[in-house]
């Protein structure tokens, strides 16, 4: 029990996928705009993340490895996360039009967000068990989902300082993230693995 | 050759999986909507101002499809907009009046007293929750363009001396203004309308006139000058009446405090669409 919650912690906070291991960058910048768009963005990405990794883990154990296979794991992980990204497509689409036009070209992007794919990957190199496997999915989504939800609280209330003119729009955010970054390396050394 | 053909199946295997998972979800999250929604949905503009009362387009869109909606809530289409949901719906005429919004404030920082020098956010609705605002006057613009930011086709101008004006040529008539503004000194009014009263306070004379130079002190003089009540008394406020005509100019001289101004109308005009058979 205790590894499972030092391995969500140290996958939220120490090695954060995009403040620390800049994974994910581009739906980072690109949909936290505002809060309520940023958590829906978070909630799909955990969604995919979670499921893709047991479902991944489950095609790497019984269906890669005794065949033989291991070299057609990108291939194959890419098309189970595709898979989940259309289901949570068709989910929102259904359930919340207005969140669905507002993350726009950004959800199906989930698909290319290195971001899923490395923890898919990840697992299988860090030898995880299934349920290893699960629990790092969410705690590197739920990192995803935070740092998004950080970042696009601090966005918004940027919008309404007006920075100098210079720096408006990408250039003040591309400094906000890395003073984020900064913050994020102060957790380093809190999760012995 | 096993090999590779233990590679394809492998490969076909998983995604026939992921195939059929993905028609079930298509199956079980089917849309089940009225055809004409979509239709009509890519008939509005599609800027979703929320000028009509609905949350967007679309939503206007079934409502129209489904509870008889009027069809003129369009501000932004114009008679472009309204002509074609005339002729999808069937609708024999339809009649629109153009509506622009205009800031009911002449008071920019030149003419008004301020308390205290506001240093936060440049926000509105910021400002107004600190003591009421910078300015003396309770109901003045405060200048900090939440009105501005709102508006889909930058209508607003937030001019030298901090004070929010509409251009009323560039102004579709959403309404995002006037629900932006703290203040609630942003009103709609018919677009071929050229004499109003910039001036939103209801305090009263004495109380005015120390915190602004253009504010209305509520001598009642332009009341008896505008024929048939166009303008009226709201307490200390004169109120122009949109709904009656306004003609006589002699109240924009005689105003002591320069608070009645004329503006040019927008060159926008009144819709309205018939279908000829």
């Amino acid at each position: 029990m205790r590894s499972y919650l030092l391995l969500i912690i140290s996958a939220v906070l120490v090695n954060n996928f995009v403040l620390t291991r800049y994974l994910g960058i581009c739906p980072f910048l690109g949909v936290s705009k505002n809060i309520s768009t940023a958590f829906g963005m978070g909630l799909a990405v955990i969604f995919v993340i979670t499921s893709a990794s047991a479902v991944t883990w489950l095609l790497q154990t019984f269906v890669l490895n005794p065949l033989h296979l291991g070299y057609m794991q990108t291939i194959v992980f890419i098309l189970v996360i595709a898979t989940f990204v259309q289901f949570v497509e068709f989910a929102v689409k259904k359930t919340s039009p207005a969140l669905y036009k507002a993350m726009g070209i950004f959800l199906p992007l989930i698909t290319t967000n290195c971001c899923v794919l490395a923890v898919a990957v990840l697992n299988i190199q860090m030898r995880h068990t299934l349920l290893q496997s699960v629990t790092f999915g969410f705690g590197a989504s739920a990192g995803f989902a935070l740092a998004l939800l950080i970042f696009a609280g601090m966005r918004e209330k940027i919008d309404r300082a007006a920075p100098p003119l210079a720096f408006r729009g990408t250039a003040i955010a591309l400094v906000t993230a890395g003073l984020l970054g900064l913050a994020f390396m102060g957790f380093s050394g809190l999760v012995k693995m | 050759m096993d090999t590779i053909l233990v590679a394809v199946a492998a490969l076909s295997g998983t995604s026939l999986i992921c195939g059929l998972t993905l028609v079930i979800a298509d199956r079980f999250f089917a849309l089940h909507e009225d055809a004409r929604i979509e239709q009509i949905t890519a008939l509005l503009p599609g800027i979703n101002c929320g000028g009509c009362g609905y949350a967007g387009c679309s939503d206007y869109a079934k409502a129209i499809a489904s509870a008889d909606a009027p069809l003129n809530l369009c501000a932004p289409g114009g008679i472009a907009v309204l002509q074609a949901l005339c002729r999808f719906m069937g609708v024999e005429s339809a009649e629109q009046e153009h509506r622009v919004a205009i800031v009911l404030c002449g008071g920019d920082d030149t003419k008004t007293v301020h308390r205290f020098r506001y240093n936060g956010v440049a926000d509105c609705a910021a400002a107004a929750s600190v003591a009421g605002g910078d300015k003396l006057c309770r109901y003045g613009c405060l200048g900090y363009g939440s009105c501005a930011r709102v508006c889909p086709v930058n209508a607003i101008e937030i001019i030298p001396h901090r004070l929010a004006v509409v251009h009323p040529d560039l102004c579709i008539g959403c309404g995002r203004c006037v629900r932006a503004c703290p203040r609630g000194i942003i009103k709609m009014i018919p677009a071929i309308r050229t004499i109003h009263v910039l001036c939103s306070s209801k305090d009263k004379g004495p109380v005015v006139k120390q915190a602004c130079q253009v504010g209305c002190i509520g001598c009642t003089l332009c009341t008896k000058l505008a024929e048939n009540e166009a303008i009226k008394m709201d307490g200390a406020l004169a109120v122009v009446d949109y709904s009656k005509p306004l003609e006589n100019e002699a109240v924009i001289e005689k105003c002591p405090s320069h608070c009645i101004v004329r503006i040019p109308a927008s060159r926008h005009e009144n819709h309205s669409c018939t279908l000829s058979a």
